[in-house]
C-alpha cells in the first residue's frame, strides 16, 4: 500500500495527525463492472482534496459511496480514525458529510433562506420561524464571505450560477458539515463566477472543513487544491500534496494512469490491483 | 451589508408585495456600503421600498398587479356600459355569484402548487352537496352534520385521487379525469336513489342562509373590525419584529399603509353590503358566504405561507428531487394537498347547493372545474407547479364573476360570456408568460 505510506510520509501542509475521512481498499462492483477497485484515500480536515480523472474513472461512484448513496462492495471507511458504515445519505448527513451535486438541488421558486433551510426548517410554536432562519442564513453567508447576493430574500431562480453554487454550499455548511463534497462546482460558470466559487472553497478549507472537489478543469484544481487524487479506470493511481504535481504529470496520470516523472515507486499503480 | 435589501413581509395580502424580491440589481456599490455602514435605516425608507417594488414588477415578479388591473378595467367598462353595475345590490350579487368559483379555485390551488391538477373538483363538489342535502333534507340531521358529511366525503374523494396518483405514479390529469366521469355517475345515482325526481331541495334554514342569508348590520361591522384588528395587528407585530431583529422588513410606513388598505377594503365591503338593496322590503347586511370565503382564504393562506407543510408543497412543485433529497416526504405531503383540494371543493359544493336552494342531477361539474382552474390561473397560479396562492383564486374568481355578471346585465348571451372569459384567460397567461420572459432575459 505504497500510496498510503507516501501520503502519511509527506502529510499535508497543515500536517494533521490522522485524516478526517479514510478510505481503505474501497471497491464497488456493478455486476461484472468494477467501478472502484481497492481505493485508498485520506482526506484531511482543513484541506482541499481535488479528485480528478477522465470520464468513467469512478469519481462519481467514489463520492456516492462516501455520501451513502451506494454501499461499497468491499473495503472500510474510517471517520475520525474510527471505522464507520455509511449506508444511507442520512447516515452521511449525521456524520457531517454534505454533498453538493452538480444540479445543486435548489428550488427556483423559493428564496435563499427557504432553500438553505429546506427540510430543516426552524419552527417556533409549530410555525416557520422566519426571523431565526433569516438571521442564521445571513450569518452563514457572511461567515463564508458570500457578499454578492443582494438579499437573502431573493428568489434562487434569479441568482447567477456562482451565487446558486454559493447557496448550495452554504446550505451544506450551515448544518455543521465537516466534509463537503463538491461535484463539478465550476462547470458551466464564467470566469468571475468561477473565481467566486474558488474563493468560497478556500474559505471552507480555512474554516477547518475538509473539502473534496471533483473537477475536470485543471486550472481550477491547481488554483484551489491542497492535495490531488487521480482516479484511472476505477483505481486510485496517485495521490498526494499538490506541490508534487505539475499540469503535465496530472494530465498523464489522468489519461494513462501512470507518469514518467512519478516520484512514487514504479509499482504504485499496480500495487493497488488485486 | 449588501444582504440588507428590501423585501416585503410574507402574506402581505392584497398588495403585490408578497413575492420575495428580486429587487434592485442595479444598486451601486457606494449606496450599498452607505446602507451597510452609515445608515442602516436607509433601505427601510418608504422611497427605497417603493423603488424596490417597482423593480420587482419590472423584473417579472408582478404578483397580483395584472389581475388587479384587469379587474379594475372590467369594472370600469361595465360601469360605463350600465350604471347598475356598481350598485350595492349588484355588487353583493356579484360576490355571491363569484363565491363558488373562488372556493373551487382555492381548492385547485393546492394541487396546482404541486404541479398537479384535479379535474374532478366540480363533480366532487356536486357529490359533497348531494351528501349534505341527503343528510339534511332526507334524513333530517342538523346542518352541521350535513356540512361535515359533505366536506368529509369530498376530502375522502381527494384522498383517493391523490392516493392513486402517488402510489401508482399516474398523471393526475388522467386520474382526476376518470374521477370526473365516475363522480358524475355517483352524483346521478345518489340523486336518483333519493327518489325526489332528480332534485334534492335544501330546506334547512341554516344551510339555505349560507349563500342567501345576511349578517345583521351591526354584526357585519363587528366582524369586519375584529378581522382588521386581528390581521392588522399580526401584520404590524410581525413587521416590527423583523425590523427590530435587523432583518429586511417593510418600513413602518408600509406596515401602516397595508393596515390602512386592509381597513379601507373592509369598510368599503361592509358599507356596500349594509346598504339597503331590497326592492320590496329592506335587504341589507354582509352575506354569510363572504365570511366563508374570507375564512377559507385566511386559513389556506396561513397554511400555505406559514407552516412547514406549505413550504414543502412549494418545494415539491418546483423541484421534487431537491425536496426529496432534503428529506421531505413527497407522498404524504402530496396526499394532504389532494385531501385539502377535496375538502375545499366540498365547501364550495355546500355553498353551491345553498345558493340554488337545491342540488340537481343537471349540475354542470365539467364547466365548474374549468372555471375553477381558470380562476386560479387568471389570478396568477402556474400550471407547472411551484407558484400559487389562495388570494390568486379570489381575484381570478372575481374576474370571472365580473364578466358573468356584467355581461348578464348588458343582456349579452351566454355565448359571449364564454368567449370573453376565454379571451381573459388567454390574456392572463400571456401577460404572465411575457413578464416572466422579460425577467429571464434581464
Amino acid at each position: 500500500m505504497s500510496i498510503v505510506a507516501e501520503d502519511r510520509a509527506t502529510g499535508g501542509p497543515g500536517g494533521p495527525g490522522s485524516p478526517l475521512l479514510g478510505l481503505r481498499g474501497i471497491s464497488k462492483h456493478f455486476g461484472a463492472v468494477r467501478a472502484l477497485n481497492h481505493v485508498d484515500l485520506d482526506v484531511p480536515a482543513g484541506q482541499i482534496t481535488a479528485l480528478v480523472g477522465d470520464n468513467g474513472a469512478g469519481k462519481s461512484t467514489l463520492i456516492k459511496t462516501i455520501a451513502g448513496i451506494w454501499a461499497p462492495t468491499g473495503g472500510q471507511i474510517t471517520w475520525d480514525g474510527a471505522p464507520v458504515d455509511i449506508r444511507t445519505p442520512k447516515e452521511a448527513d449525521q456524520l457531517g458529510i454534505a454533498t453538493v451535486y452538480q444540479d445543486l438541488a435548489l428550488c427556483d421558486n423559493l428564496d435563499i433562506v427557504q432553500n438553505m433551510f429546506l427540510g430543516h426548517e426552524v419552527l417556533s410554536h409549530g410555525l416557520l420561524d422566519e426571523t431565526e432562519m433569516e438571521l442564521t442564513a445571513k450569518q452563514t453567508l457572511s461567515d463564508l464571505s458570500v457578499t454578492t447576493v443582494q438579499s437573502v430574500r431573493q428568489l434562487v431562480g434569479s441568482l447567477s450560477g456562482g451565487q446558486r453554487q454559493s447557496v448550495a454550499v452554504a446550505r451544506a455548511v450551515m448544518r455543521d458539515a465537516r466534509l463537503v463534497i463538491l461535484d463539478e462546482p465550476t462547470a458551466a460558470l464564467g470566469v468571475s463566477q468561477t473565481a467566486q466559487v474558488l474563493d468560497l472553497i478556500h474559505t471552507l478549507g480555512a474554516k477547518g472543513i475538509a473539502v473534496i472537489v471533483i473537477s475536470h478543469n485543471l486550472n481550477d484544481v491547481f488554483e484551489v487544491a491542497d492535495r490531488l487524487a487521480v482516479l484511472y479506470l476505477g483505481r486510485l493511481v496517485s495521490s498526494g500534496p499538490i506541490a508534487e504535481y505539475d499540469r503535465q504529470r496530472a494530465v498523464e496520470l489522468i489519461t494513462t494512469g501512470t507518469s514518467d516523472g512519478d516520484p512514487a515507486p514504479a509499482g504504485s499503480a499496480t500495487d493497488t490491483e488485486g | 451589508m449588501a444582504l440588507d435589501e428590501e423585501r416585503s413581509g410574507p402574506g402581505a395580502g392584497i398588495l403585490p408585495t408578497d413575492i420575495p424580491g428580486t429587487a434592485s440589481a442595479e444598486i451601486d456599490g457606494d449606496s450599498v456600503i452607505d446602507a451597510a455602514i452609515a445608515r442602516p435605516e436607509l433601505t427601510n425608507s418608504l422611497g427605497e421600498y417603493v423603488r424596490a417594488l417597482g423593480k420587482r414588477v419590472r423584473s417579472g415578479e408582478s404578483g397580483v398587479l395584472p389581475v388587479l388591473g384587469g379587474l379594475i378595467l372590467l369594472v370600469i367598462v361595465f360601469q360605463v356600459q350600465d350604471s347598475v353595475f356598481l350598485s350595492a345590490g349588484n355588487l353583493v350579487n356579484l360576490l355571491v355569484q363569484g363565491s363558488v368559483f373562488i372556493l373551487l379555485g382555492m381548492a385547485e390551488i393546492w394541487v396546482l402548487v404541486l404541479g398537479e391538477i384535479d379535474l374532478s373538483v366540480g363533480y366532487s363538489a356536486g357529490v359533497g352537496a348531494t351528501i349534505a342535502a341527503i343528510l339534511s333534507t332526507t334524513h333530517g340531521l342538523p346542518w352541521y352534520v350535513a356540512i361535515a358529511g359533505g366536506v368529509l366525503t369530498c376530502a375522502v374523494i381527494g384522498a383517493v385521487i391523490g392516493g392513486i396518483v402517488i402510489v401508482f405514479r399516474l398523471p393526475s390529469f388522467i386520474v382526476s379525469l376518470a374521477a370526473l366521469l365516475g363522480l358524475q355517475g355517483v352524483l346521478l345515482y345518489l340523486i336518483n336513489a333519493n327518489g325526489t325526481g332528480g332534485t334534492i331541495r335544501i330546506t334547512d334554514t341554516v344551510l339555505s342562509d349560507l349563500a342567501n342569508g345576511n349578517m345583521s348590520v351591526a354584526a357585519g361591522w363587528i366582524v369586519m373590525i375584529a378581522g382588521v384588528v386581528l390581521f392588522g395587528g399580526i401584520t404590524f407585530l410581525r413587521d416590527r419584529h423583523r425590523r427590530l431583529s435587523g432583518l429586511v422588513a417593510p418600513p413602518l410606513a408600509v406596515s401602516l399603509l397595508k393596515i390602512a388598505v386592509m381597513a379601507a377594503a373592509g369598510v368599503a365591503l361592509v358599507l356596500v353590503c349594509n346598504t339597503d338593496r331590497g326592492a320590496l322590503e329592506p335587504v341589507q347586511g354582509v352575506p354569510y358566504v363572504v365570511l366563508i370565503v374570507v375564512g377559507v382564504l385566511a386559513a389556506w393562506t396561513f397554511l400555505l405561507g406559514r407552516t412547514r407543510f406549505g413550504r414543502y408543497l412549494y418545494a415539491i412543485g418546483s423541484n421534487a428531487e431537491a425536496a426529496r433529497r432534503a428529506g421531505v416526504s413527497l407522498g404524504w405531503n402530496k396526499l394532504w394537498a389532494f385531501v385539502l383540494t377535496g375538502a375545499t371543493a366540498g365547501i364550495a359544493g355546500v355553498v353551491y347547493a345553498s345558493r340554488l336552494g337545491s342540488i340537481s342531477n343537471n349540475i354542470d361539474g365539467g364547466t365548474l372545474v374549468l372555471y375553477a382552474v381558470a380562476s386560479a390561473v387568471i389570478g396568477g397560479a402556474s400550471l407547472f407547479g411551484g407558484r400559487g396562492k389562495p388570494v390568486y383564486a379570489l381575484l381570478g374568481g372575481l374576474v370571472i364573476a365580473t364578466i358573468y355578471n356584467g355581461m348578464g346585465l348588458l343582456g349579452l348571451a351566454a355565448a359571449y360570456q364564454y368567449m370573453v372569459t376565454a379571451l381573459v384567460l388567454l390574456a392572463a397567461v400571456t401577460i404572465d408568460s411575457l413578464a416572466r420572459r422579460g425577467r429571464s432575459g434581464a
